[in-house]
């Protein structure tokens, strides 16, 4: 076990934990910030996805020893008050089915628009590909991203 | 999830009277701000508060609808308050959605499956809105000296035109109260409707978009402990040995139970319990079959040819029309097993004391998982309280309550409350599969290409009848047989999306175009005229309707150009089921060789829609769902072992491999029908029958990933 200074949606957290906890386990069921859906543990669904600093990273597979003190953001943490163009977007187009891969892709997305603000829906397509939806939501998700990068 | 806060006690005021219906209405306020994102008990909820019902009101006009039945991504938490809010004429943005528990005196009918909810309720939430609505009417009606008659509603207020006199909701849910529901109320004309027909956005996208937890696996209590358990990993074996020394060493362990084939490894987190089971040594021993994919295959090919066969349909003599055929068509489709993959493993809490048990999760049957506990722990129904929570994705998993079992049993022998939760591993290797099929068709023509004979036998692995026998052509066919053979398998099955239509829409649909490919007509044409003939000259029981059913076909041509278009390949398919008419057309284009797809119309009568976006999302969903697993679900057995046990190995569709999806619903009037499941069946064969158009490969057996034209072609 050791202890650990994490900065998380802007808030400073100290945990006790195994080094090897990957950061998903730390954020559910220690921060108890369950918005970060665990689905896989492997890295293949994106249902896991945060921001580390400003880079999408599959929390599964990304160890509490690595954070630092780099920022992490969780889809708790990616407005103040749900009002992320991405997470307006989601609604608007009302993008869930079941829900549960919702916050990782829209998370996956955050990540693409900081890097690419006016993406073609190719590249989209080629962003999202990381994150799967059981219920295949695909469409709405392609065209809430969209939507989402005119209004940012 | 929305729930009753503690302090929302005071205050209710109730009425039960029971209407026409057989429905239970009540009436209560609360203020909205006793809404907090805590999960409800029974104990807060059920009939000692006074409150047993779908709706109340408040005294500050905020509606609140109770939504009986579990959510895992059909939208029924929006459309069932919907009907509700149509007949009541309520101000939608005024109305708040609560995921009730189980309550069997108060619900009926309170689960998941069959595309069954909405077809079932849709009657009695509208007369639990109109009952409401006259109450509110009646109770305004008295205040202002009126008649009744002349009052309107509209968005939550009653109005009288003649007076001036204008009342929200809020303001006369005390005096309807004290009212009396009356036997039979008017419903609307539809053509009245604001709500119903309308796209309205599911109620729990704020939740989810900001990642409040509404899960079963974001539930948490103070002094839960965390459990995973490992089962045999392969089917037909049982524990010889377990060595659990070095795992109860380990830190944040508290136990590791051994229960039945289950060893439990129970602790403080997850993380912990993940990492002490890998330390723990189980020997298993066979318990009976360990079978492996190849054994499978020549189960059904010996199945087909000389299993112990159940009739299911025989009209005529088909011996007879086969031996009188001017040309035989005969071909085999096979299916592999499919695990559910919901996205949300299997989880769920269980608290079990002398006194009460406390169920929480995500599940499909609040109530059959309720009875199974009873009956495991020999204690009365009563005892146990069942709180449903929303559903990451179900597709069928979750109508089974094994994990709810496991859950039970565990917490009764450590006396704690406990979660249970699988890993993607767990649940992929831990069975209730899609069962593998294996169909063998057969077509007699005669001289003119009419379909004299037609001979259907299907055979499964644990998967009861594998034929719908009723199902077209049926009743379009003067001699037809249809039977069905299964074997016994360790390996459990189970209910999968659309169960049987899922595979046999597919092999019936794909073996439909080639007989009219052999008979020298176009495939639509073809199904028409069946159609035709089970109208003019029917065969036997029919039981779908042949008019919905040729109108979206009509309309399916129409909308797709069906044979008027040039570069593109076109494929045609129809299905009926859960009460459903779903017509396709796909389209196919080649690159380089290999077919891509590219598009796909669909034709769809539901009756009503009662969501426009709802339903349209189901539909796309539920295609793209269909050719995904068309084109590449798996599920291998070695050994008795699955293959495949995570999403590096069992592939599902993703974002770049998705058509263009084009919908329309047919407006009829009808009362409306469940969309979860209907749109998936016809995708597979619209999809290879326009393969075959592209290439004259004929796609068999699926996933079509594994066939020789995709085998031979780079890229997939």
């Amino acid at each position: 076990m050791a202890i650990y200074n994490l900065q998380v949606n802007g808030k400073e957290y100290w945990v006790d934990v195994a080094p090897d906890t990957p950061l998903l386990w730390v954020l559910r069921d220690h921060l108890r910030l369950v918005g970060t859906k665990y689905s896989c543990g492997i890295s293949e669904c994106g249902a896991c996805t945060v921001l580390v600093d400003d880079n999408a990273v599959k929390s599964c597979v990304f160890i509490v020893s690595r954070v630092k003190s780099l920022k992490v953001t969780t889809i708790e943490g990616l407005s103040e008050n749900g009002d992320h163009p991405l997470q307006q977007a989601w609604d608007e187009l009302d993008v869930p089915q079941c829900g549960y891969c919702q916050a990782g892709q829209i998370m996956t997305a955050a990540a693409f628009l900081k890097r690419n603000p006016k993406p073609s829906l190719q590249q989209i397509d080629d962003a999202m590909q990381e994150n799967l939806c059981r219920c295949a939501t695909y469409h709405r998700i392609r065209e809430a991203v969209k939507l989402a990068s005119t209004k940012m | 999830m929305s729930t009753l806060h503690n302090s929302s006690r005071r205050g209710f005021i109730k009425i039960t009277s029971v209407t026409g219906g057989g429905l239970l209405l009540g009436f209560s306020w609360f203020s909205a701000e006793a809404e907090t994102p805590v999960i409800m008990t029974q104990a807060n909820f059920a009939g000692e508060l006074g409150f047993n019902s779908y709706l109340s009101i408040g005294t500050n006009g905020t509606i609140t609808i109770f939504s009986p039945n579990p959510e895992l991504g059909q939208n029924i938490m929006t459309s069932f308050p919907m009907i509700v809010a149509e007949e009541l004429d309520a101000d939608w943005n005024k109305v708040k959605v609560v995921q009730a528990p189980l309550n069997s005196e108060k619900f009926e009918r309170q689960l998941t499956g069959g595309s069954g909810a909405i077809p079932h309720s849709y009657k009695r939430l509208r007369v639990a809105g109109a009952s409401a609505r006259h109450l509110l009417v009646a109770a305004a009606a008295a205040r202002w000296n009126v008649d009744a008659a002349e009052c309107t509603t509209s968005n939550g207020f009653v109005i009288h035109a003649n007076t001036g006199n204008a009342s929200g909701y809020g303001e006369l849910a005390e005096d309807a109260s004290k009212l009396t529901v009356p036997a039979n109320v008017p419903l609307k004309n539809r053509k009245d409707f604001k709500i119903i027909g309308t796209a309205v956005r599911n109620v729990e996208n704020k939740k989810i978009i900001t990642g409040k937890g509404i899960f079963g696996l974001d539930f948490y209590r103070e002094g839960m402990l965390f459990a995973m358990i490992q089962r045999p990993p392969a089917f037909g074996t049982k524990i010889k040995s377990v060595d659990a020394a070095a795992a109860k060493t380990m830190p944040g362990i508290i136990d590791v139970i051994t229960f039945k084939n289950n060893v439990a490894i129970v602790g403080n987190s997850t993380w912990e319990i993940m990492k002490a089971r890998n330390a723990v040594q189980i020997e298993y021993e066979k318990d009976g079959n360990t079978e492996s994919t190849s054994d499978h295959n020549q189960i059904l090919l010996s199945l087909l040819d000389s299993g112990k066969t159940t009739q299911r349909r025989k009209d005529g003599d088909a011996e007879t029309a086969f031996a009188n055929a001017a040309k035989i068509i005969k071909s085999e489709y096979q299916c592999p097993f499919f695990p559910h993959n919901p996205m949300e493993p299997m989880n769920f809490f269980a608290d079990v004391r002398e006194d009460a048990v406390e169920l929480i999760g995500p599940t499909q049957t609040p109530g059959s998982a309720r009875a199974a506990v009873a009956k495991l722990l020999n204690i009365p129904e009563k005892k146990i309280t069942v709180e449903i929570t929303r559903l990451g994705g179900g597709f069928g998993r979750r109508l089974k309550f094994d994990y709810v079992l496991e859950a039970a049993e565990l917490s009764s022998i450590i006396k704690k409350p406990v979660k249970v939760t699988w890993s993607r591993e767990d649940d992929m290797t831990g069975g209730s599969y899609r069962p593998a099929v294996r169909y063998r068709f057969a077509a007699a023509l005669d001289g003119k290409g009419n379909m004299i004979g037609y001979k259907l036998r299907g055979v499964g692995i644990n998967v009861g009848n594998s034929t719908r026998e009723d199902c077209f052509p049926s009743g379009a066919v003067e001699n037809l047989l249809i039977d069905s053979a299964e074997h016994t398998s360790p390996i459990t099955t189970g209910p999968w999306r659309a169960p049987v239509s899922n595979f046999l829409a597919f092999a019936e649909q794909s073996f439909l175009d080639e007989v009219a490919l052999a008979a020298g007509k176009d495939p639509v044409q073809f199904r028409l005229e069946l159609l035709q003939k089970a109208r003019t000259q029917p065969v036997g029981a029919i039981k779908y309707n042949i008019d919905r059913m040729e109108t979206v076909i009509k309309r399916v041509a129409e909308k797709s150009g069906w044979g008027t278009k040039s570069g593109v390949s076109q494929g045609f398919s129809v299905y009926f089921s859960h009460a459903t008419y779903v017509a396709q057309v796909c389209e196919v284009v080649l690159n380089a060789g290999r077919p891509v797809v590219t598009k796909i119309y669909a034709v769809v009568d539901c009756g009503e829609v009662v969501n426009k976006s709802g339903a349209l999302h189901q539909v796309m969903g539920g295609i793209v769902d269909g050719y995904g697993h068309a084109m590449f679900g798996k599920l291998t057995f070695k050994d008795g072992a699955p293959e495949q046990n995570n999403f590096d190995q069992f592939r599902l569709i993703r974002i770049k491999e998705i058509p263009e999806v084009e919908v329309h619903f047919i407006d009829n009037g009808i009362d409306p029908t469940g969309l979860g499941e209907p749109a998936l069946p016809p995708t597979g064969a619209a999809v290879a029958n326009a393969i075959f158009k592209a290439t004259g490969s004929r796609l068999r057996n699926q996933p079509f990933m594994d066939e020789p034209l995709y085998k031979s072609s780079k890229g997939f």
